[in-house]
């Protein structure tokens, strides 16, 4: 999650003080995002120092100043939401990790390593639905955030299906056994790097 | 006490070398007011294991009790009736009758149970107008979106007071969002009293329930445990 765009974002509404960007920060990311107040600070004065920012002048220091977005601090804003996240190398990921191990040990029920992520997953989503019950809390940000992290946990829990239906099928000599070893793909150019 | 209770139930199909067994030794609760999910692959035995619990099918072996009664208690035609008064069945493919307006279609188990035609269709509008329909009551289920068409299937699912409600991948067809729609409909109706089952294989739609079941091969092989507070939640997460 990166503070620096969105402090960016948040001043690019027009001038504002350090403590209200925290409030700010916090009431559009569902306060699932805590932030504190130093991190605010150190934040605003390295996009200042990058000639991203400028404090207000005219306003004392303290915990009072005010900060306005520079025009290159709008082309950098501009540039990052336009720019994808890096996802071209699939990530190291433990649960994919932990069922492959499994599935390589003698004596370990695959299955039933399946199972306790399978549980561990759908009773976070739980978790988070939960929180779609209470519609004083819910408002347009907070349910973006919790459907991105329900998105996320889902595609575990698909993963995890579709893993099992492929054992099941691999023991049944349907599918073709499990090699030795698994190489990752390696990427081999980065996709959707900015033109 | 529970509302639904399954106890030992096996179900086999065919016969010898043909014989499958689609349910083994289940044990399931499902008190008033509450939602339990049951998730599971296809083929686990999900379906099965809801139409036995409607009295759709009978279990080779095992006991269901609706609302504190067996089923091997009761006649056909008292399984008939508790069919018509007490439980409600959604399913994927809504299976409404197309030439029966959304209004006819939600008032039709009411009047089939003998609710005289006005009292039905009172009944019928309100519990529609309720679900945000009120404009679509006099539209035919092919005038209907798919999300409305489910909505409309709910209504008649849970009109006249039922207290059990049965569905099948409700949301099976619709995009997220009127899945969501689904599931918050499901969930009002447990507020109100009903015990209701999900069964599903999609975790998103699972995760709206009380307590989830995991089937797999005919068998409960997991649940998850009672949730903590929203409130404790949020001040649990790792970043916070």
């Amino acid at each position: 999650m990166s503070v620096r765009h969105a402090l960016l974002a948040l001043l690019s509404e027009g001038p504002k003080y350090g403590l209200q960007l925290r409030q700010e920060f916090e009431l559009r990311t569902g306060e699932v995002w805590p932030l504190n107040v130093g991190q605010v600070y150190t934040t605003l004065q390295r996009l200042e120092r990058d000639g991203l920012v400028e404090s207000d002048e005219s306003l004392e220091e303290g915990p009072q100043k005010g900060f306005h977005i520079t025009a290159e601090g709008a082309a950098e804003l501009s540039q990052w939401l336009r720019t994808p996240p890096d996802l071209s190398s699939p990530p190291r990921d433990e649960l994919v990790i932990k069922v492959l191990v499994a599935l390589e040990l003698p004596g370990v029920d695959v299955h039933a390593v399946v199972q306790v992520h399978r549980r561990y997953l759908v009773e976070l989503m739980q978790q988070w639905t939960r929180l779609k019950e209470d519609e004083g809390r819910f408002d347009l940000n907070f349910a973006l955030v919790v459907d991105a992290e329900l998105f996320r946990l889902d595609s575990l829990v698909r993963w995890l299906d579709s893993a099992e239906g492929r054992l099941k099928r691999a023991a049944a000599g349907v599918d073709p056994p499990a090699p030795r070893s698994f190489p990752l793909p390696k990427a081999r150019r980065k996709v959707g790097s900015p033109r | 006490m529970s509302y639904l209770e399954l106890r030992g139930i096996t179900k086999v199909y065919g016969e010898g070398a043909a014989e499958v067994h689609a349910l083994s030794g289940v044990d399931l609760s499902v008190e008033a007011g509450s939602l339990v999910a049951v998730m599971g692959a296809s083929g686990s035995g999900k379906s099965t294991l809801l139409t036995i619990a409607g009295s759709l099918e009978d279990a080779t072996t095992g006991e269901v009790s609706v609302g504190g009664r067996p089923l091997s208690s009761m006649s056909r035609n008292v399984k008939a009736q508790l069919r018509r008064r007490s439980i409600g069945y959604v399913f994927q493919d809504y299976n409404l009758l197309a030439g029966l307006s959304a209004v006819e279609n939600v008032a039709l188990p009411l009047e089939l149970d003998g609710t005289s035609a006005r009292k039905a269709q009172a009944a019928a509008m309100e519990v529609l107008e309720e679900f945000g329909l009120r404009e679509r009551v006099s539209h035919y289920p092919d005038q209907l979106s798919g999300g409305e068409r489910q909505r409309v299937a709910i209504a008649r699912a849970v009109v006249g007071g039922r207290q059990l409600l049965l569905a099948d991948e409700p949301s099976g067809a619709l995009d997220s969002t009127n899945g969501e729609a689904v599931m918050r409909l499901i969930l009002a109706a447990c507020h109100r009293g009903m015990a209701a089952v999900v069964v599903t294989h999609d975790a998103q739609l699972a995760s709206w329930a009380d307590r989830v079941v995991f089937l797999r091969d005919g068998r409960i092989v997991d649940q998850t445990l009672p949730a903590e507070t929203a409130e404790a939640f949020l001040t649990d997460l790792p970043n916070r």
